[in-house]
This record gives C-alpha cells, sequence and structure tokens, in this order.
C-alpha cells in the first residue's frame, strides 16, 4: 500500500515521515559521535548498511564521517557486494576493518557447521574485531518491524562484555534521550534505522537516489531450491545432489552470507519497481529469504543473547 | 546547492510523502488490548502470510485451534512462555494515509514504568476499558500518566461493546465518567469510541451493531488527529549536539553547530542567546543535511552557523525568542523507573538534552498516588514505578524550559554515575 501527502499537506511545517525518520536518525549519529570514543558502523554492503552510510554522510556534512566501517566477512559474500563495498570505501576516504569467519576456520578457533551456514558463525569474528580495536559504540542496520525479538531492542543496547543482549536487563528508552555510558570492556550497539519499515528503506532509496549493488534488482542467476528458497550455486557448498540447478529471472530482498540467503522471483529492475514489489509482498523480508530466522520461534532473540546483531 | 524560502515539505515532492504518527496504547490485562493491536495490525494489512503462518503454527504447537494474535506481539521467549508482555515493544503499520508507530506498553505489573516509556515520544495515547467494568483505578492511572508526560490527544476505546449488547448508554456513561476525569488532569483532546476489538466493531471497519454511534473508526481517527503542532507558535530551541569543523578544502573555514531543532522556527539573520552563557549572536546560515536553506523548523537536523566566532560546544542550547534562565536548582516530577531506589542525598548524573552533569538530590517533597492524585508527603525516597517531586540541585546551570510547555528541553533523566543505569525520568516544573 502506497501513501498520499494529500492529508498532511494542510500543515506547512508538517515533515514527510521520510523526513522525520531521516531527521531522527541523524540525532543519532551525531549523539555517537559527541558521546563515544571509538565508534564503527557495521558495513555489509546491504541496503540497510548503505542507508546508514548515506545517512552518517548527510550527518556530517560537508566534513568527513567520523566513524570507521566494519564488515564482518562471512567469506561466502556476493562477488557484486564485495565490489560494491570497496569502491564505496575509496570513494569516500573511509578505514574499513575486516573480521573474517574464514581466518577464525583457519586457525582452529571456529568450525564449519555440519549444515554449512556461516551467519551464525560471525558472532565470534564480531565481538572479536569489536574488542581488539576497543570500539565502544557499534552501529547496525537493525529495524525492529524485521522480527519479533528485534520490535523490543532499545537504539543504543548496552552489551556487556560477552557482547550479550538481555531484554530483561535493558534501559528504558524515553524521549530522545539516549543514555550511552558503559564501563570498560563493554559497549553499545546503536540502530538509527529502528523505526524504519523496510518499504521506509526503498522509498528513501529511491528518493536520495542511492546506488545499491546490482543483485538487489531482476537479473537472470543459475540458483536451485533448498527450504523453499532460490540459492546461488557456489564455493560455499551447494547445491548438493538432487538439487537440480535452473537459470530464473530473480532479486535478493537482503544481502547476506550465500549459504542462507535467498533470491526470489522478481521482474523489478528500478527501484520504483522494487517499491511497488514491497508494497504488495505478502511476505515478510526474512521470511522470504533468510534461512537462519527459520531455525527455531526464538533464532533471533537467542543469537542476539550470543552477542550477534 | 539551492536556497529554499519557503517551509516546503522536501519529501512531498516524491508524491508518496506521508506523516508519520507516534502512538501508545495501554490497558489492562483483560481488556483485549493485545487483541485491540492485533486487529489494528491485521485488518490494515500489515500482518504479512508468513508472520501468520508462523502465529498458527506457535498456536498449533500449544494445542490452541484457533490462531492466538496476541503471539503477533508477544516477541520474546518469556513472554511466550509465562503469557505475559514483559516489555514496550513497537510495531509498524502504514495506510494510504498514515505511518504509525505504535508504543505497545504492556498492562501488566511494572505499568506505570513502561506506560511513562512508551507515552513520552507519544503524541496520541488509546486508553482501553472494558465496556462491562467502566471507569476503574487502572483507567484513571493511565488517563493520570498520559496527562503527566502531556500526551497531546487521547482516545478512549470503550471495549467489548459486543458484550453489553451494543448499548449507547453504557458507552456514554463512560465516555462522560473518564472525559470530566481527564479534563481535570488538563488533557482536552479526548475522543470516545465504542469498539469491540474481537469483532471487529469500529476498529478499521464502521460496525453495524451501532447505529447510534456518529464519529469516526478507532482508525480513521488515527488517520486524522492533527500531527506535528505549530512550531511557528513556540519559541525555537536547539540543543548543539556536535561542532562541525572540516578544516580542509573547500569548507576550511566551516564551523556549523550540529544538532535537531527541539522547537520553533529558525530563520537566517535571527538574534540567538546560547545557554547557559548568555552569549549573542546572529544566525548567519543553515543547512539541512548538505543544503543551504533560509529556514528551518522542529524536528529538523539541521547545522546552525553564527556570524559571531563565540564558544559554542555540545550541550549548549541556542535560543531564539524568550528563554528560560539557566538554574543549578531544578524542582521536576520524576517517575522513577529502577529497582534501585532513589534516596535524598543520592549522587546522581543528570542528562539533559545533549549536556550531562553531576547532580545531588537534595529533596524528595512528596510522591504521588496516582490512583487517587494524592500525596504522599517526605517519603524519604522512590521506589520502582513511584511518581513522586523531587528537588535537585547540579553542579552546573541548565537552560530548562518547564515540561508543560516544551517536552523535549523540560525533559531530562537521572543516571547512576557507577555503573550507567538509567534511573529516573524528569520532567521540570509543574506536573498536572
Amino acid at each position: 500500500m502506497l501513501p498520499s501527502d494529500a492529508h498532511d499537506r494542510v500543515n506547512p511545517y508538517a515533515l514527510s515521515h521520510l523526513d522525520a525518520l531521516e531527521a531522527e536518525a541523524v540525532h543519532i549519529f551525531r549523539e555517537v559521535a559527541g558521546e563515544f570514543e571509538r565508534p564503527v558502523i557495521l558495513f555489509s554492503g546491504g541496503k540497510d548498511s548503505i542507508v546508514m552510510l548515506h545517512l552518517a554522510l548527510k550527518a556530517f556534512w560537508p566534513a568527513p564521517v567520523p566513524f570507521a566501517l566494519l564488515h564482518v566477512d562471512t567469506g561466502h559474500n556476493f562477488p557484486e557486494v564485495i565490489e560494491y563495498r570497496d569502491r564505496t570505501v575509496a570513494e569516500h576516504g573511509l578505514r574499513l576493518h575486516m573480521a573474517s569467519v574464514q581466518d577464525f576456520i583457519d586457525n582452529g578457533r571456529l568450525r564449519e557447521r555440519p549444515d554449512g551456514l556461516r551467519n551464525p558463525l560471525q558472532t565470534v569474528p564480531l565481538l572479536d574485531g569489536i574488542e581488539s580495536n576497543r570500539f565502544d559504540a557499534v552501529f547496525g542496520g537493525g529495524r525492529r518491524d524485521e522480527e519479533k525479538a528485534r520490535a523490543k531492542e532499545r537504539v543504543f543496547s548496552l552489551r556487556d562484555e560477552f557482547g550479550a543482549w538481555d531484554p530483561r536487563r535493558q534501559r528504558p528508552e524515553l524521549w530522545s534521550l539516549y543514555n550511552g555510558r558503559h564501563a570498560p570492556g563493554e559497549h553499545v550497539r546503536v540502530f538509527p534505522l529502528s523505526n524504519w519499515t523496510e518499504l521506509d528503506v526503498w522509498q528513501y532509496i529511491e528518493r536520495e537516489s542511492i546506488e545499491l549493488p546490482q543483485i538487489y534488482y531482476a537479473h537472470e542467476r543459475e540458483v536451485f531450491s533448498r527450504s523453499g528458497m532460490w540459492l546461488t550455486a557456489g564455493d560455499w557448498g551447494g547445491p548438493k545432489e538432487g538439487e537440480p540447478v535452473e537459470r530464473r529471472l530473480v532479486r535478493y530482498r537482503t544481502v547476506g552470507d550465500m549459504s542462507c540467503t535467498g533470491a526470489v522471483d522478481s521482474d523489478a529492475v528500478t527501484v520504483a519497481d522494487v517499491v511497488t514489489e514491497i508494497a504488495a509482498s505478502r511476505l515478510t523480508e526474512r521470511g522470504a529469504t533468510r534461512a537462519d530466522d527459520k531455525v527455531s520461534e526464538a533464532a533471533m532473540e537467542d543469537r542476539k543473547r550470543e552477542g550477534y546483531f | 546547492m539551492s536556497t529554499e524560502l519557503h517551509p516546503v515539505p522536501t519529501a512531498s515532492e516524491s508524491g508518496r510523502a506521508t506523516a508519520l504518527l507516534r502512538f501508545a496504547t495501554a490497558g489492562s490485562v483483560d481488556d483485549g488490548k493485545s487483541t485491540l493491536v492485533g486487529r489494528l495490525l491485521h485488518d490494515s494489512k500489515s500482518v504479512l502470510a508468513d508472520q501468520l503462518e508462523a502465529v498458527a503454527h506457535a498456536s498449533r504447537n500449544r494445542g490452541q485451534d484457533v490462531p492466538d494474535l496476541a503471539l503477533l506481539t508477544d516477541g520474546l521467549r518469556a513472554e511466550r512462555e509465562q503469557g505475559i508482555t514483559i516489555d514496550v515493544a513497537y510495531r509498524y503499520f502504514a495506510t494510504p494515509r498514515r505511518r504509525f508507530i505504535l508504543a505497545d506498553t504492556p498492562g501488566h505489573v511494572q505499568y506505570t514504568r513502561n506506560m511513562v516509556t512508551g507515552a513520552s515520544t507519544a503524541e496520541l495515547a488509546v486508553v482501553l476499558v472494558d465496556a462491562r467494568n467502566g471507569v476503574v483505578e487502572q483507567t484513571r492511572r493511565h488517563a493520570a500518566v498520559a496527562a503527566l508526560l502531556r500526551v497531546p490527544h487521547v482516545v478512549l476505546a470503550v471495549n467489548k461493546m459486543d458484550l453489553v449488547d451494543y448499548a449507547e448508554p453504557v458507552f456514554a456513561a463512560i465516555a462522560a465518567e473518564f472525559t470530566a476525569y481527564a479534563a481535570s488532569l488538563g488533557v482536552h483532546d479526548i475522543v470516545a469510541i465504542p469498539i469491540s476489538a474481537l469483532a471487529g466493531d469500529n476498529v478499521v471497519e464502521p460496525s453495524a451493531h451501532m447505529d447510534w454511534y456518529g464519529g469516526p473508526t478507532m482508525l480513521e481517527h488515527l488517520e486524522t488527529v492533527p500531527v506535528g503542532g505549530d512550531p511557528s507558535a513556540e519559541p525555537a530551541r536547539f540543543p548543539v549536539q556536535y561542532v562541525i569543523r572540516p578544516q580542509s578544502g573547500e569548507h576550511r573555514d566551516y564551523r556549523g553547530y550540529a544538532g535537531q531543532l527541539a522547537s520553533g522556527v529558525l530563520r537566517t539573520g535571527d538574534p540567538v542567546t546560547v545557554l547557559p552563557s548568555g552569549l549573542t549572536s546572529t544566525v548567519a546560515g543553515i543547512d539541512v543535511l548538505g543544503r543551504e536553506t533560509a529556514i528551518a523548523w522542529a524536528p529538523q537536523s539541521v547545522t546552525v552557523r553564527l556570524s559571531d566566532d563565540i564558544d559554542v560546544s555540545r550541550g549548549d542550547l541556542i535560543a531564539a525568542g524568550p528563554a528560560a534562565e539557566p538554574t543549578q536548582d531544578v524542582t521536576a516530577t520524576v517517575s522513577h523507573l529502577n529497582e534501585r531506589p532513589l534516596r535524598v542525598g543520592d549522587r546522581v548524573l543528570l542528562k539533559h538534552t545533549t549536556r550531562t552533569v553531576r547532580a545531588i538530590v537534595k529533596d524528595i517533597p512528596y510522591l504521588i498516588d496516582i490512583d487517587t492524585l494524592a500525596h504522599v508527603e517526605a517519603p524519604g525516597s522512590l521506589q520502582v514505578n513511584d511518581i513522586g517531586r523531587v528537588v535537585l540541585r547540579t553542579a552546573e546551570p541548565l537552560a530548562l524550559d518547564p515540561y508543560a510547555t516544551n517536552r523535549r528541553t523540560g525533559s531530562f533523566l537521572l543516571i547512576d554515575p557507577a555503573d550507567g543505569t538509567t534511573l529516573t525520568a524528569g520532567m521540570a516544573g509543574e506536573s498536572f
């Protein structure tokens, strides 16, 4: 369903919902810049982190973004996304930190899971990256509309030395007064897009003409079906026997590890097409394309308790 | 770079801009709040197929035949295990006319704290009443919290009308009693709506059972209630968050004060005072996220440049129009949020806008019995969920407005300096 603005034009000072969400997100970025020593933006090359970076660029204009980026690399990336990431880092003169799942597997600190999923393995390198760089605030692109456990997440979310989220011990968050105080060893996860929905993100991408990796738009790709999702064949371990590969017109709604991020059938080739498609979709973003959220009823909550975003 | 001379909302250009309404729901345990929220989400087609499928699956696992819509909103393991709602959750839905952020506040234990949290950002509060029970203690409590937090609009939802034969006199009596009570607390914009959340009467669709009701459905009211207020009627308040100084390239001499307008309108050329220092200057320019503008208004995030090279840093307030005298003596109504009590003599941190200062609790003159509004004198301390009056002395002066005139520059948090715990939410000035 697409909103129209006829009603609220009456008040010349009424902000559109996108302007209100943008103003709030910028406020959050600036609070972090004002209160923390070593913030970092978690950057995957997915649309939410790209929108986050775009907002940060606007928040500090004409000065450069005062934060570095951190990419948790599962080793099973879409090449288009890595290319996009490196180009963006160079274009804006940013500093990129890496936390690599493959490195942790190679040196024996992590073991490959029998199901081949690498998304759940990200937590250890993420926490190690936070600790070794002494980051005290970590921006994530998480949105409360994504999942039930995320609906309870604060904008400023205190994590202990294990990176753990305890839903029973969250700080109440009132007005726009964010409490960023933390002890040494603790850090704060910050979610500037908390109040955005998937449709908001796409409408904003359209309004701001933000470039995304091409896999977000319909293209022909060799895929195979597993658990009701179209996965891309690759070195990560697919397809298995009995999973025939076919060529389909697809696009991605989320970008993550190739082993658990599914494509959807789509002929949406422009941002406007995508906005229309999402407005009409009867499936949520995660329901459609994320295998790891289907593991159990509380999969996201359990992973967040362990330090995941 | 373009310069805009008139307040034209930028996103209207896309043809899809719509306003945002933040609202909160409050209801007692069995008033049917989860059903109402579920119905709003479901009937506005904001629940998608995979979410419904997950709810149906979870309901079957519990041996229930019918999908339990409360599972849509109770997201945490412990909540599902115990069948209760622990904490405020935020829900999102949209209609062609508006976008909504719903602060879903639980009615169980710890309700005061949770409702205060939800109401702090709300422009509208929905107070739910069971038509069979009428206005009860909980209803008065919810009305009092909405009044205390200065939520501009209140909706009384008289639910379960199907269980009182959709009788108009039942509704009329409850509406009259509630309106009189809320008005005595200073709440004047009250709309009462007879509904059945279970049957769907007057939630999204008009009821076929209540011809006598000529008002809007719940959703219709949410879509049309005015939002945003009129910034031009308020003095400008601009808490400085961060100083932007590129010191390179074409912007070598750029020095901008970044922040979000807490209230009012700011124009190039406006005379301003920087608080608490009292230094004065003039607005030399305003940049709204990379674009120069001649006018900005709350709640836009902008960057302000001043014509004089004066000392301004994070925590300062740039004010236009009549401004409060900065003070180190703060009297406020507070809602205590933490299990750790707040006692006379406690040393705390006070976070007000972008400034955090040390403070001492000098006195707790009384706490308010939120059911009767009676004062309990000199309690000595405030326990979790208590609402009371507190007198504080701060180490540095603060430019506080009364909360009654400015929710943003009149609110503050008290924080435990030892471990950073958020202890108390404060509202400066008179309470009701």
